[in-house]
């Protein structure tokens, strides 16, 4: 702050707190009556009057103890333009003592379940390590995966052991720290809507569903093996290093209805799993990781 | 001495010393900020929003996002932990009006930019319960209907530029294109993914 602006500051606050302290005083002097009489100001509305007593004492010293306290807080903290208070106290600083301390009480700890891998964590001995893990979790994953990560529409479920990009702890972790883009490609102008049915229904008889009427399957099956099998496989059972779904269990993220599917062949898939890398550090990451392990690993 | 009495009953008086009594915290806290370099001078590499981001912003304005959200990290550790960095006044130099809010019913969203996926915004804004159960937020779902005509999109932005946004004659003649067509909530989740988003000098960690 200029040198200007530090003065005009000072000069208006201190003059609005002397200022207060005059008029406080100065009423005081000029009361007529020192005690409480019955004597009224002297006037009357509609037969209301008005004692003329003087400010009470409690009520008086209050009001100077708010001007001793008022000075009093501007000798200790910055309030005086670029007076910086004796305390040297700032918002800033504050917030990298509470920041410093909270490192020197949780480092040692987060070190500790750091060097520990992932599946020495799901022992019962390290329960806190997943507790906080499950905490981190609910902060930081479970508005898309469900507070008990069991998931919502298109959003992965947790818990069971169905897996789109693997499930064992490095990839979990990869997953976390460098995120995920799903790539299913919309195949609705290749295909046209009759290819994109057709194909629909034979995906849904990989699963074990009953085809859709009126659609050819054998067809179904050409456009699949043509088109599909480089990322699903050529049984339908998905790819790990894709991220791309088995088609032959129950595990729908999308839905496993006709429609859902149909939908999702004609417009195509991006599910986005943000990378945590920039987010959260390696240490809290290895314990969501942990955590979102033993989900599944129960 | 001035009495009581002379004040009573002299209304403009009244009215003189009571302009000097409250004007004492005005001039002394708020006046001296439109002059300091801490917060009129944009943080470093702070970028406009594009036309899509202001219409989306005007949307959430006018939803009424603002009265259950902040935009607003305050420096503690409990709120950094959760939210980022805590917010710095040059963040919000080209922000006409503020949308700090007062009161947080949801959490804060200052660095929600990226956090979510669009699908997470879009499947939330269009039913909140159908990702977190737990939810009270209302669902939005005539965003997904309603079409932008980017008929003021230009007007908006050229009053900003008054206000000192430094828009681009380009951003400006391209603005109506920009959004027209698009839906409510492809301006809405576009504005919530710049969120935090719009310079890089913090690092969002949490």
């Amino acid at each position: 702050m200029s040198a200007f602006w530090s003065a005009w500051v000072t000069v208006i606050t201190l003059a609005v707190i002397f200022g207060c302290a005059w008029l406080l005083f100065a009423t005081r002097k000029g009361e007529k009556f020192k005690e409480t009489t019955d004597q009224t100001v002297g006037h009357a509305f509609d037969g209301i009057e008005e004692f003329d007593n003087p400010l009470p004492q409690w009520w008086f010293y209050l009001f100077v103890a708010t001007v001793i306290f008022g000075l009093g807080y501007l000798m200790l903290y910055p309030g005086l333009g670029n007076f910086k208070g004796l305390l040297g106290w700032t918002s800033t600083n504050q917030w990298e003592a509470e920041m410093q301390h909270a490192e020197e009480v949780y480092r040692p700890v987060f070190a500790k379940y750091a060097a520990l891998s992932i599946e020495d964590l799901q022992k019962p001995e390290h329960e806190a390590g997943l507790k906080m893990g499950q905490r981190m979790f609910a902060n930081n994953c479970s508005v898309c995966h469900g507070s008990a990560g069991t998931g919502a529409i298109g959003f992965p479920n947790l818990t069971d052991s169905d897996w789109l990009y693997g499930g064992n702890p490095a990839t979990i972790k990869q997953t976390i720290t460098h995120g995920r883009t799903g790539a299913m490609p919309p195949w609705g102008e290749v295909l046209g809507e009759d290819g994109v049915r057709d194909v629909a229904s034979y995906v849904m008889t990989l699963s074990g569903q009953d085809a859709v009427a009126g659609t050819d399957i054998g067809n179904g099956e050409r456009q699949f093996q043509a088109l599909c099998t480089a990322c699903h496989g050529a049984d339908g059972e998905g790819m790990h290093a894709l991220g791309a779904p088995n088609l032959t269990d129950d595990v729908w993220l999308y839905g496993s209805e006709f429609k859902n599917i149909a939908h999702t062949i004609r417009a195509g898939r991006a599910g986005v799993m943000p990378a945590q890398k920039d987010l959260l550090s390696e240490d809290k990451i290895h314990l969501i990781a942990a955590y979102v392990y033993s989900l599944s690993n129960k | 001495m001035i009495k009581h009495e002379t004040i009573e009953k002299n209304i403009g008086l009244m009215i003189l010393l009571i302009i000097i009594v409250i004007s004492g915290g005005g001039l002394a806290e708020i006046v001296p900020l439109f002059f300091q370099s801490s917060t009129t001078k944009p943080i470093e590499g702070l970028r406009t929003y594009n036309a899509l981001e202001l219409e989306g912003r005007d949307i959430y304005i006018r939803e009424g996002c603002h009265v259950c959200h902040t935009q607003m990290i305050r420096p503690f550790r409990a709120e950094t932990e959760r939210y980022g960095h805590y917010s710095t006044a040059n963040e919000f130099v080209w922000e006409h009006p503020f949308l700090w809010g007062s009161k947080r019913t949801g959490p804060d969203l200052a660095r929600v930019g990226g956090r979510y996926s669009d699908d997470w915004q879009k499947a939330h804004l269009y039913n909140p319960r159908d990702v977190v159960p737990e939810s009270k937020m209302p669902s939005y779902p005539w965003l997904f209907e309603n079409k932008l005509t980017g008929k003021d999109t230009a007007a908006k932005m050229t009053a900003l530029r008054k206000l000192g946004v430094p828009y681009t004659d380009e951003q400006i003649s391209t603005a109506r294109e920009d959004v027209q067509g698009k839906t409510e909530i492809d301006a809405l989740v576009s504005y919530l993914q710049s969120l935090g988003k719009t310079h890089s000098v913090y690092t969002n960690q949490r």
